[in-house]
């Protein structure tokens, strides 16, 4: 690694971001207020908030990819003591790729599909360096090795969709690697994997920022990446820095409150539920869901997707049992199960003794007024076209709660009261309210029956950290109050502790381990579920 | 693969089946075949002897599905449904109420027709990418706003004005090409180009409108953005990444249209004189020669089906991610 | 007089009332509001929109129909009254006889004399071949030469009208809607074109053939003003017709899955796999057949082409819906998915209820979009059908009517081209301001194209 003369004097300094401002072109909003910021050679700086707070924006900024909407109104970017701005597109151009190089959240849409994996890093290697032919392949493969894709060889010539997940993010960092370049930039790297998939991806990244002495901005929303991954910290709040400092200090001494509940919001895995010995509420045996395959001229059922295959489980009366799995282990089909929206091929369900499974329509009536349910994404469980009172109304009446429309219209009042929410939402529409907003009024339509169980399916994992917290706990009161239980679906091990009775851990159908919630994540039986704990994120550094 | 195929061949049956109940259905409940004498005799001469003696000339004398008169296996065969519908399967057509060989002439015509449609496709699509690329490149700008209006003003002009006007500055006013007309013998490409540059023009706006589309909404994929964080040049980026994922809708969007080109168009070939498909059933839409149009509509429904399964089997070709099974 | 409502008359009607009822209803939700608000924001928006509506208000005009009462015959004493057996409608009354100072056959656009010779006998009776003057084109004049002067009088008389009339149509807009933001500008200035060119057309055409005569001797602009009616009819008519059929099975299809979507799906791919050129012009020949043979049913030739008329609209509608039944079906599976559907089956909604609340409300937006580009789809095709001989009765304006002389014509010399650019202008005017107006909506409306303008 080369320096130019003229730097200054910390010459390990690699990238220098100076009060850069960003705006919307049309409206004239500010997106970035002066952001600055030094990336420094060897080490990796963290820019985390959550979304809209600017993280990525800077990021695009930087490498002057910016959507048209977007403009750059003040600021500069140096490398080499060079201002990035004020280049020429065609010199950014080698700039991009030889010097900075980028890696992407979602590595399946960020590859491009038609064309194979080998064939996109070498076209980043033929851009900036004279190699061609066998010794430019021989280079790709090389590559390949390096960021551990196993037999380089013929995945050299896989198209992205035949790689997995952790593969396709492996390719994007040997793309990002080729030219050797001296800057990192990895916008959200392992967000759309796997837990355990993510813990590998983000060492291979520590270790390339120390083996080639790199110098890495890593841009996220999660504080256990950050834990786990970054030497220096900035926390980014509405186009702004609020807060900067070393990793360690950070997570000691936040001197920011919004800071502070961020990381808050890991796990501490010192503090449980209590179990108490509850009478069953809903029992499972032996459930099986069963998705048919079918091949050959007339389509005949060859074989089962076993996405339930075989589950047994518990749970008390006012106590929640936490579901928890990777995504395709089936554990939200299981939800659907219980509640009858998919058939089940095998097993009983009795809910209070009495068996659930296969009813008709008319004969489940009396138990959907018992289950409930909260989904994931709170943006699409609620139609756009109707008012927070009557989605909030809707099971009222159909589950024929007997009350007037004077009754139901204080209903609602009230059960917006209880989630926090002002009464006068019911006459708006949804698309008026935030995430958090909406999971909430999802919440209050969930209760609206006086239901025993409520089946949560990941319902926050699409909300920002801080609101995360708010609900969860607004979960826990609204379980204290009505002694309602839970079945919380989630792939994200680290709200565990603080909510869950009982945890089940489910992998390809079956549930692998489960028991207290105690005794699950601080004695993990289960080489899975081992692993699964491993690549938690947590505040003390274990 | 081999499989999906046998299957999707197998699904067309159904359908053939219900072509021609519906053809079957139109032209002989809906319209009994003694309407049909009676259309075709002229009000005049409508008696019911002449009709009767023109349903038996032309095989319309029987019952419609069964024949009780008839015996054994001759009761289902010796009916209107069998002989004039179900006989289409064998791509046995017969002969038209004028009393010519369908079968023969559907032959001899479909090449006239292939000469122009095929010149048309190719060209046209052609021409449609290079119109649409070279938008794409000058996204953004006013110039991309006009051209899109361009389009659009290309598409609302009707098809008849495009061959009227076709016909009157090239052939009439500057003389460069015959009006009409086609002979297979004698320098048949002077007779085509006009068909062919008509029929290209025609389908510039909604075409290279379309394919505008297609390219930008690849050009937002997120491989664009990798591909720029690279630091691949725009004009690359256009052709090595967004074109080849772009091809993926044109092709399965074209390839459809591919069989029915036999079909030939029904205005340029009788608005130019070319003795094709199109014209033919032109004709005997005119003469209202139920026969002819029976034959077509069943063709042209083969050839649908057919093009159908064509489109899946491009997509594996062209997409690498799309198996069939 | 006695008025006559024509069943596409009705039609029409009902389609506009029950439009206005969807709308007046639409309007409270506030997604659509804002989304057409967003299509009413762009001085396009505004501007093919009001062109539209131009249309709309011809057509709609030309649809209030009766037959005058006939002079009593002299001598005859009786007190039955007899009507004409032609039709009149308000829109001919409004173009000031327009449609009556019939020619001989063709005449150039102002022309004084008509278009061919004819043997005549001039002042001393002497037979002469000459072109004969026109029966109401500028007689009055004492010399030819002043013609174009005239012209210009006459014009600018009527543009000052014009002005007025404008000013006052726009006026009253301007005071009701005060504080709007949307553009209104645009569509008060097109207003103002419109009126001025329409109050031009019909005070020039007492004195002149503005765009001349055609064979018949009819007045050409006044054809291509009646050829909108058709234009617009059919367009709307048709799509309207095959919204039912598609919605329903498409709904079904896309909701119920299983059995119903085999059967829904087998259904459409049967019916598109016929050729629909073919399909169409067997079943108007077949109906063609019908009307023939049952020439009682129709007591005058008007509401015999307008059956015929409808029957084109019934079979164009039948058989063109396949593709939106195929996006419904995929919009309805896609909303099944959603979030709030599965929430409804967890409450034990019935399936009546899903779909009316849950499923219908937000497919509308495929129903609109694909009703608007249909729309200018369905006058383009109409020009062809007729082509072909199995559109509008010959009897009834329509543009096509006056394209379909139009080879013939220009390869006269000099060629007579001012037929085909009359119908070409008016058809022109129109789908160009329908596919604009279609974009805008389907940007507005589409998500997919929403989102790529948002610029992320």
């Amino acid at each position: 690694m080369t320096h130019q003369t003229g730097m200054t004097p910390k010459t390990d300094i690699r990238m220098r971001v100076r009060n850069l401002k960003v705006k919307v072109a049309d409206s004239g909003d500010e997106i970035l207020k002066g952001v600055s910021f030094e990336l420094q050679a060897g080490k990796v700086f963290a820019l985390v908030g959550e979304s809209g707070s600017g993280k990525s924006v800077t990021s695009m900024a930087a490498m002057r990819l910016l959507p048209e909407a977007l403009v750059i109104t003040d600021g500069a970017v140096e490398v080499e003591g060079q201002d990035l701005f004020e280049l020429s597109e065609s010199r950014m151009q080698t700039v991009r790729g030889q010097r900075v190089a980028m890696i992407f959240q979602n590595a399946m849409t960020a590859l491009n599909p038609v064309q194979n994996a080998g064939k996109q890093v070498a076209e980043t290697l033929r851009l900036h360096t004279t190699l061609r032919g066998d010794a430019l392949r021989q280079r790709v493969l090389q590559l390949f090795a390096e960021v551990g894709i196993p037999d380089p060889d013929s995945r050299y010539n896989f198209y992205p969709h035949q790689l997995s997940g952790g593969q396709q993010q492996r390719v994007m960092i040997a793309m990002a690697l080729a030219c050797e370049p001296d800057i990192l930039i990895a916008d959200e790297p392992t967000t759309s994997l796997d837990v355990t998939i993510q813990e590998q991806v983000l060492e291979l990244i520590r270790d390339l920022t120390h083996s080639r002495q790199l110098a890495v901005l890593l841009i996220t929303h999660d504080m256990g990446v950050v834990r786990n991954t970054a030497d220096e910290v900035a926390v980014m709040y509405r186009g702004e820095i609020i807060e900067r400092a070393v990793v360690d200090d950070f997570f000691h001494n936040p001197q920011q409150e919004y800071s502070r509940r961020l990381i808050d919001a890991l796990p501490d895995l010192t503090h449980f539920q209590s179990v108490a010995v509850e009478q069953p509420l809903l029992q499972l045996d032996d459930v099986k869901v069963y998705f048919p395959i079918r091949q050959g001229v007339l389509q005949r059922v060859v074989d089962y997707t076993r996405a339930v295959d075989g589950v047994s489980l518990t749970i008390g009366r006012g106590e929640t049992y936490a579901l928890v799995g990777e995504s395709g282990s089936g554990k939200s089909t299981l939800g659907r199960a219980i509640l009858n929206l998919d058939d089940i091929a095998g097993g009983r369900i009795t809910f209070k003794g009495e068996p659930i499974q296969s009813l008709p329509r008319r004969a489940m009536l009396p138990y959907r007024k018992k289950i409930q349910v909260i989904f994931q994404n709170p943006f699409s469980s609620m139609n756009p076209r109707l008012t927070v009172g009557e989605i909030i109304t809707e099971g009222m009446i159909s589950l024929g709660l007997g009350l007037s429309a004077a009754g139901r219209e204080e209903r609602i009042k009230q059960l917006l009261q209880r989630v926090q929410l002002e009464p006068e939402f019911s006459q708006r529409y949804p698309h008026e309210f935030s995430g958090g907003q909406l999971q909430r009024i999802a919440i209050a339509r969930a209760l609206a029956v006086e239901p025993e169980l409520i089946i949560c399916d990941e319902p926050t994992s699409a909300l920002d950290v801080s609101i995360r917290a708010e609900v969860l706990d607004l979960l826990q009161e609204l379980q204290r109050e009505f002694g309602v239980s839970y079945l919380f679906i989630t792939h994200d091990l680290s709200i565990v502790p603080s909510l869950a009775h009982h945890v089940g851990v489910m992998r390809s159908g079956k549930i692998v381990e489960q028991g207290s919630a105690q005794q699950l994540l601080t004695n993990p039986q289960h080489p899975y579920t081992q692993a699964l704990l491993a690549s938690v994120p947590r505040t003390d550094p274990a | 693969m081999l499989a999906y195929i046998i299957r999707r061949l197998l699904y067309a049956i159904p359908i053939l089946i219900g072509v021609n109940l519906l053809t079957f259905t139109l032209f002989f409940v809906v319209n009994s075949p003694d309407d049909m004498a009676a259309s075709q005799l002229g009000e005049k001469y409508v008696t019911p002897e002449a009709i009767a003696a023109w349903k038996t000339k032309n095989g319309y004398n029987k019952p419609l599905f069964v024949n009780a008169d008839a015996e054994g296996l001759s009761a289902l065969t010796d009916t209107i449904f069998f002989t004039k519908s179900l006989r289409l399967f064998a791509f046995d057509f017969g002969r038209s109420e004028s009393g010519r060989d369908i079968t023969t002439d559907v032959s001899t015509r479909m090449w006239p027709s292939l000469a122009v449609a095929l010149p048309t496709f190719m060209v046209g699509i052609w021409v449609n990418i290079c119109v649409a690329l070279l938008v794409v490149m000058f996204h953004a700008t006013r110039l991309d706003r006009w051209a899109v209006f361009l389009f659009v003003s290309l598409m609302s002009i009707s098809y008849l004005f495009y061959i009227i006007g076709g016909q009157y500055l090239l052939a009439k006013t500057w003389r460069l090409v015959p009006i009409s007309g086609f002979n297979a013998d004698n320098q048949p490409w002077k007779f085509l180009i006009l068909p062919v540059l008509v029929g290209v023009v025609a389908g510039i706006g909604s075409g290279a409108r379309w394919y505008r589309t297609l390219f930008l909404e690849e050009a937002n994929q997120d491989y664009v953005r990798t591909a720029r964080a690279k630091g691949v040049s725009e004009i690359s980026i256009l052709f090595r990444h967004i074109l080849p994922n772009a091809l993926i809708p044109i092709l399965t969007g074209v390839v459809v249209l591919i069989p029915s080109l036999f079909m030939g168009s029904l205005l340029i070939e009788s608005f130019f004189g070319i003795p094709g498909l199109g014209s033919y059933m032109l004709d005997a839409i005119k003469s209202q020669d139920f026969a002819i149009v029976r034959s077509m509509v069943f063709i042209g429904s083969i050839l649908y089906i057919f093009g159908l399964i064509l489109t899946d089997i491009s997509y594996t070709w062209a997409d690498p991610r799309v198996r069939l099974t | 007089m006695k008025p006559l409502v024509l069943w596409s008359d009705a039609l029409i009607y009902l389609l506009v009332i029950s439009l206005s009822i969807f709308f007046y209803k639409l309007r409270q939700d506030p997604q659509t509001r804002e989304r057409w608000g967003q299509v009413f924001a762009s001085r396009l928006g505004m501007v093919t929109f009001t062109v539209i509506i131009a249309y709309v208000g011809i057509a709609l005009l030309d649809s209030l129909h009766f037959r005058r009462a006939l002079d009593a015959t002299e001598g005859v004493e009786s007190g039955e009254i007899f009507y004409d057996n032609k039709v009149t409608s308000v829109l001919d009354v409004m173009l000031g006889g327009m449609g009556e100072r019939f020619e001989r056959t063709y005449s150039a656009p102002f022309a004084l004399k008509s278009f061919e010779k004819k043997n005549m006998k001039d002042e001393q009776g002497l037979a002469i071949r000459d072109y004969p003057p026109l029966k109401h084109a500028g007689q009055y004049l004492a010399d030819p030469a002043d013609k174009w002067f005239d012209v210009l009088v006459k014009t600018t008389a009527a543009l000052l009208w014009g002005l007025v009339i404008s000013a006052l149509v726009v006026g009253v807009q301007w005071f009701m809607l005060r504080g709007s933001a949307n553009p209104w500008y645009a569509s008060w200035g097109i207003q103002a074109v419109i009126i001025c060119f329409g109050v031009w057309l019909v005070s020039i055409s007492h004195y002149y053939h503005v765009l001349g005569t055609d064979l018949g001797g009819t007045d050409v602009a006044y054809q291509s003003i009646k050829g909108v009616r058709t234009g617009v009819l059919l367009g709307t008519l048709s799509t309207l017709i095959m919204l039912p059929i598609a919605v329903t099975l498409g709904v079904m299809a896309g909701y119920f899955k299983g059995w119903v979507d085999d059967v829904v799906q087998y259904l459409y791919t049967t019916l598109s796999s016929i050729p629909g050129i073919l399909l169409i012009a067997a079943s108007v020949l077949l109906f063609q057949v019908y009307i023939d043979l049952n020439p009682d049913f129709f007591s005058i030739g008007m509401e015999k082409a307008d059956a015929r008329f409808i029957a084109l609209c019934f079979i164009l509608g039948v058989t063109s819906w396949s593709t939106l039944c195929r996006l419904i079906r995929a919009e309805t599976l896609k909303i099944s998915q959603l979030g709030y559907v599965q929430a409804a089956h967890a409450f034990g909604v019935s399936h009546t209820r899903i779909l009316a609340r849950h499923i219908l409300p937000n497919v509308v937006h495929i129903i609109l979009i694909t009703f608007v580009l249909d729309f200018s789809a369905l006058v383009l095709a109409e020009a062809v059908l007729s082509y072909i001989g199995v559109g509008i009765d010959p009897s009834m304006g329509s543009w096509r009517n006056m394209i379909n002389g139009a080879r013939s014509e220009l390869s006269r010399e000099p060629a007579v081209w001012w037929t085909l650019s009359g119908a070409f202008f008016f058809m022109f005017v129109l789908v160009l301001a329908a596919n604009l107006f279609s974009d805008l909506v389907r940007d507005a409306f589409d998500p997919r194209t929403s989102m790529r303008s948002s610029g992320t």
